[in-house]
């Protein structure tokens, strides 16, 4: 009977502790094949401890390149995304004007649409309008699908702010654009933060809609490792996601900190 | 501060209509430089649309607004001399106590601005918490802060939006005495926008009581209170009993003669608007005395209904005619008349006052609560 009292009393724990292990095994997989020394081209079976790959992480022909080219537009179009996506949150969460409704149905379509479907529908676009696939093809694509997640999340946000912040920024002689900055802006903060990160996880993952609109001088990271699966894996593949991983963890960690040292500040 | 326009606040036609109403028919009245004013009125009346047209909040239809000689109808919110207190307090939660304070005068560049907070944080006894944020202190501190935000500005005119509202009775009262007495020692003019007629008459100077988007009566509170010119206002600042009765001849020795269900009663002549016959003829309930010693005007009457309150008792008493009558009495140490009792209730002429009989009896009644 005791026991089973101890069981039933830290049930939770066993839930949560077995969720979180499902959530973290592939990872750590990863991390623990980034110190493989594989025989033959896949890094599937465990040979031998290295940490040839974490020395040499570009060692693998293309792979910085095709990181390279990830982050950069990723951040590009989490940045454009982001005030994008904030200027429309704001407008639908402040203003009623003319095509609210449907703009507010309209944000929710590249988020419903299938990325096939999207991603070739985009090429066809960008073929017409004579835009060359590549690079500015893919940060174009990126742009329109991130926004989308950006006004849902600063709009969630705007609309728990009190309207009347504003009012009484204006009443204590604040000007239109002071009110921004010193009111709007700051409280607005945590949802354009999580818009942006959300982006910016968005364009660096994504591979349908991007190898849709790449063209061989514009291989992504995701792209590239995609190919690599057909031939084998580098290592460096593993070592390049655990610092990704470890990046966002870090984020993740920085801002709960900062959030919880912010509600307790006296 | 030779640039700011000081002096009194004009409101000439000010009318605010919305697309399926009108908040505020033209409105003329002038507040005069450091009085307490109250808008006092039931929801819906355009007191408080009236109040964001004075801060720019709101753009008027038709209208002027000047504070002394300036006019400021065209203005835009933060150009003018002008503070809120919200009835929600609308307080930076992402700044300190300090901060909020500040916000204003660091607007206008103020040099002293931290000094001058610190000094508006303690006329409000909120010294100590300055590094808060406001979502660590009570209402009715939040409430203080809200005040001192406003009042930090020296501004020509301070708006209280239902500024107690979300305050408990207690910390109600005190605020009450609190806000006179900031209102005494900065010497500015505040406009309070309130629903409780007992927070204007206990604070104001001057109300102005609004019903449906215009000004009833205006005038300091004893006047509105003895002497109403209206049902509504009759109802809506404390109770009134109101009696049908028809004017039955001139004044005479300053007493005008009525006759309500065939009794001959009489009001004080200065009480009874000019030109009118059928009249409500009103008294309060503490100016009818239970007995004959309140004056010559009698009714007799059963008691339906006894509520001691402590310090005084109220009575219903039923005339023969079946409205009740509600009577208070100080609780004097008098015999107390019993339920089912015969009593007769009396009053002098001068407690008594006539309005036009035309308006509904019932006017402000709802409201009132």
């Amino acid at each position: 009977m005791a026991v089973l009292s101890w069981i039933r009393r830290h049930l939770l724990a066993f839930a949560a502790l077995a969720v979180l292990t499902l959530l973290l095994v592939p990872n750590v997989v990863v991390a623990v094949f980034s110190f493989n020394d594989p025989v033959g081209k896949f890094n599937y079976n465990w040979a031998r401890f290295s940490t040839d790959a974490w020395t040499h992480p570009c060692g693998s022909p293309g792979i910085c390149e095709s990181l390279g080219l990830s982050l950069r537009i990723g951040v590009t179009a989490s940045l454009i995304a982001t005030v994008l996506g904030t200027m429309v949150a704001l407008a639908l969460g402040r203003y009623q004007f003319r095509g609210r409704a449907a703009t507010n149905l309209l944000i929710f379509v590249p988020m419903a649409t299938p990325e096939v479907v999207m991603g070739s529908s985009l090429l066809t676009l960008f073929l017409m309008l004579g835009i060359p696939a590549g690079a500015l093809a893919i940060l174009i694509a990126h742009i329109m699908f991130c926004v989308s997640f950006v006004v849902v999340a600063v709009k969630a946000r705007v609309a728990t702010l009190d309207p009347r912040l504003e009012e009484a920024a204006a009443d204590l002689g604040a000007t239109p654009a002071q009110t921004f900055l010193r009111v709007t802006l700051p409280l607005a903060a945590p949802g354009i933060a999580a818009g942006a990160l959300l982006a910016f996880s968005l364009s660096f993952d994504d591979y349908i809609i991007t190898n849709f609109n790449a063209s061989p001088s514009s291989i992504t990271f995701p792209m590239f490792v995609w190919g690599a699966a057909q031939r084998g894996v580098p290592v460096q593949v593993n070592v390049i996601g655990t610092v990704v991983f470890l990046a966002a963890l870090l984020f993740v960690i920085a801002g709960q900190v900062l959030s919880n040292r912010r509600q307790r500040a006296v | 501060m030779a640039t700011q326009t000081t002096g009194d606040l004009k409101l000439s036609g000010l009318t605010k209509e919305f697309d399926t109403f009108t908040a505020v028919h033209p409105m003329d009245l002038v507040i005069p430089q450091g009085s307490f004013f109250a808008l006092l009125g039931p929801s819906g009346c355009g007191k408080t649309t009236t109040l964001r047209m004075v801060a720019g909040l709101e753009q008027p239809t038709a209208g002027r607004i000047h504070i002394g000689d300036t006019e400021i109808t065209d203005t835009k919110a933060h150009q003018r001399n002008v503070n809120t207190v919200f009835q929600s307090y609308a307080l930076f939660p992402h700044m300190s106590v300090l901060e909020n304070v500040e916000f204003g005068l660091r607007r206008r560049g103020d040099k002293n601005a931290v000094a001058k907070a610190k000094e508006a944080l303690e006329l409000v006894q909120l010294g100590e918490v300055a590094r808060k944020k406001p979502a660590q202190l009570s209402g009715g501190m939040q409430q203080r802060v809200a005040l001192a935000r406003a009042v930090v500005n020296r501004p020509d005119v301070l708006l209280l939006d239902e500024p107690l509202g979300a305050l408990d009775l207690k910390l109600r009262r005190q605020m009450q005495i609190e806000l006179k007495r900031i209102q005494q020692e900065v010497g500015l003019t505040f406009i309070h926008v309130t629903h409780d007629q007992e927070e204007a008459m206990t604070m104001a100077d001057t109300i102005a009581v609004m019903n449906a988007g215009r000004i009833e009566q205006l005038g300091d509170p004893a006047t509105l209170y003895e002497r109403p010119a209206s049902t509504f206002v009759a109802n809506f600042l404390g109770q009134s009993n109101l009696l049908k009765a028809t004017v039955t001849g001139p004044a005479q020795n300053g007493e005008v003669p009525v006759t309500a269900y065939d009794t001959a009663l009489t009001v004080a002549a200065d009480h009874v608007p000019d030109g009118v016959k059928e009249v409500w003829l009103g008294v309060r309930p503490e100016k009818l005395r239970m007995g004959e010693h309140g004056g010559p005007n009698r009714l007799h009457g059963t008691v339906t209904d006894v509520s001691f309150t402590g310090v005084a008792t109220q009575y219903l008493v039923r005339m023969p005619w079946g409205r009740e009558l509600t009577v208070v009495q100080q609780n004097d140490g008098s015999n107390r008349a019993r339920p089912g009792e015969d009593v007769t209730v009396s009053w002098a002429a001068e407690h008594g006052f006539a309005l036009d009989a035309s308006q509904a009896a019932d006017a402000g009644v709802e409201e009132e609560g």
